[in-house]
């Protein structure tokens, strides 16, 4: 058993920091619906980190509670060492912990370039009239945040687009701009739900370079929901696998692809 | 120039100088709707109370003075104290903080996710409610207001337009001042919504909850700060309503004035609340002026509804709304 508060090198010599995230038995109801039921698992710094599971298994439930939209009967959150009280989504953003959904909730009004720079609202704190005149920290603020947008943009290959409205633009870019939102509020975890749905084959292996770039490049802590098995896989450092609730499997996707249990949920069910 | 003409462009001027009084008060709509998809009937029941507590401040009333003399046999009516305008006006901005927070507290807060017309109820409710309270509060006799803008004819324009048509017209000092001030009030709401960080959570927030929620964005704040801002707008609009005719519960109905300067301008468009005011101002000073001889007058009542109907067929976005596009 690792120690969670010590660093570990993987196989392929990349380095996985401490722990950053708890979940410790976490159980979430619907009125007499159990959506989770007593899970329990932890995200590393550094890592990418996937949850996965058949329709219905209580992925995005999970998700919802990390990002504070859905708050559990049970159990405990803890970040970075300290339990976390109960939370709105927007106090779990400013603690940054950054997310994309699976169905995109973007600003449809605002050009690409506004929605990027609105996932930095968390790095806005100069005053009112500073702002509206331009002036002294609203100023430098104002030149750093654009400098750090920019760079999300360039780094996602959206330039482009970058004056389009995200109204115009087709879905698989509308996913990458999501992705350059979450990306640009540099945090600490970012929480994609089910980055590849809908996806065609070229979109998805684009996603797939482009999630595994970020986690190299800013070394951003990730935590994915996925249905697509084979995706997950090549992805990510540790696999955590759910079914009707439960938790069936956690570990590296080769002790997770051995593991019976797995095998049970995912092919004795059907299954796209 | 022919005499007719002449008095064609005082007309025209003067209906522009009413128009804005119109955009001032279809402001606090726009600014309401775009973020938060509310469209809030109270806009102009806010004005009146405004306007109301502005006075019932700077005259040192007490408040509620009839209920507490009704329950306790007292005789009680004024503090005998006198505010100064400026003081008066920085207390009643408090004042409708404060409302806004007690609306978004009790009303919309548990309104969320709830269909356009559920909101739009809650706001005649509301427009009632902040009737009979402005009532109770500060009595139902007109009002006079006076925070010392300028009135009266304005002698230059007189004095300029007699040596150049030989005929002076007659524009209203408040009404110039009514003009620079709602120029200022635009600009200032443009650079607050386009360049501030809090303008740019308005947006987003108007936009998409869930979005917003996610970049860490208090949609509580954001609807506490619009409502107040729509309060500022019901300030403003009040004070220059109030001096022009007076605080009345009439005043109210200026609201229904703003319906159609907003079809016609768009309800999501700042410069459309603008020009749709001028507009609906200038067109019905002119029609009355060309038209109304012709079939017996009072045009004035119907003019602007029959305007915001055209409308309605043929560009029911408005003129700078956004294009309303159905999928299919």
């Amino acid at each position: 058993m690792l120690d969670s508060a010590e660093p570990y090198t993987t196989e392929d010599g990349r380095t996985i920091g401490p722990v950053v995230m708890e979940m410790k038995n976490i159980t979430l109801r619907f009125g007499g619906v159990v959506a989770i039921q007593d899970i329990s698992f932890d995200i590393r710094e550094g890592e990418i980190r996937a949850i996965i599971g058949p329709n219905g298994a209580g992925k995005s439930s999970m998700l919802n509670v990390i990002s504070g939209f859905y708050n559990p009967q049970d159990g405990e959150v803890w970040y970075k060492g300290e339990k976390r009280p109960s939370l709105k989504p927007y106090q779990v953003a400013q603690q940054g912990i950054a997310r994309t959904f699976q169905n995109i909730a973007l600003f449809e009004g605002m050009s690409v370039l506004d929605n990027v720079m609105t996932g930095r609202i968390r790095q806005m704190s100069a005053g009112l009239v500073a702002q509206a005149i331009w002036k002294g920290k609203a100023e430098r603020e104002e030149t750093e945040n654009r400098e750090a947008v920019e760079r999300v943009i360039d780094f996602l290959e959206i330039q482009h687009i970058r004056k389009t409205p995200v109204s115009r633009l087709p879905y698989g870019l509308k996913k990458r701009v999501e992705l350059a939102r979450a990306l640009a509020a540099e945090p600490s975890i970012l929480l994609l739900d089910e980055p590849m749905a809908g996806m065609n084959v070229e979109e998805k292996e684009d996603m797939s370079r482009f999630i595994l770039d970020v986690n190299d490049e800013f070394g951003t802590t990730i935590a994915l929901i996925e249905h697509d098995m084979g995706v997950v896989m090549d992805l990510s450092d540790r696999v955590v696998v759910m079914d009707y609730g439960k938790k069936i499997g956690d570990g590296t996707p080769d002790e997770v692809r051995r593991n019976q249990d797995v095998i049970d949920a995912y092919l004795g069910v059907a299954h796209d | 120039m022919p005499e007719q003409l002449v008095y064609a462009m005082e007309v025209f001027l003067n209906g522009l100088m009413a128009g804005v009084l119109y955009a001032l008060v279809a402001l606090g709509f726009v600014l309401i709707y775009k973020a938060s998809g509310i469209f809030n009937y109270a806009q102009g029941v806010m004005a009146l109370f405004a306007a109301l507590t502005l006075v019932g401040i700077m005259e040192g009333q007490v408040p509620f003075a009839h209920l507490i003399n009704a329950a306790f046999g007292t005789d009680i009516h004024h503090f005998g104290w006198h505010v100064p305008a400026l003081l008066a006006i920085l207390l009643t901005m408090v004042v409708m903080i404060g409302l806004a927070w007690l609306v978004n507290y009790f009303v919309f807060r548990h309104l969320v996710s709830q269909e356009p017309i559920i909101l739009f109820m809650a706001t005649i409710g509301l427009a009632y409610f902040l009737e009979g309270v402005g009532d109770i509060m500060w009595g139902a006799d007109i009002k006079k207001l006076d925070v010392g803008l300028p009135q009266g004819i304005n002698e230059a324009i007189d004095e300029f337009t007699f040596g150049v048509f030989d005929y002076g017209f007659f524009i209203d000092n408040l009404d110039i001042v009514a003009t620079v001030i709602a120029a200022l009030l635009v600009a200032s709401l443009i650079i607050f919504a386009q360049y501030t960080k809090q303008g740019r959570a308005m947006r987003a927030v108007a936009d998409d909850h869930q979005a917003a929620l996610s970049v860490g964005i208090s949609l509580n704040y954001i609807w506490v700060m619009v409502w107040s801002l729509a309060g500022f707008v019901a300030l403003v609009a009040g004070i220059v309503w109030g001096t022009k005719s007076g605080v009345q519960f009439s005043l109210s109905l200026i609201a229904l004035k703003a319906l159609p300067v907003l079809m016609l301008g768009g309800f999501t468009s700042i410069p459309g609340a603008i020009v749709g005011g001028l507009i609906i101002g200038v067109g019905e000073k002119l029609f009355e002026f060309s038209i109304g001889p012709l079939i017996g007058g009072a045009t004035e009542n119907w003019f602007a509804y029959v305007l915001a109907l055209l409308f309605l067929v043929f560009r029911p976005q408005g003129l700078f709304g956004e294009k309303i596009i159905e999928r299919v």
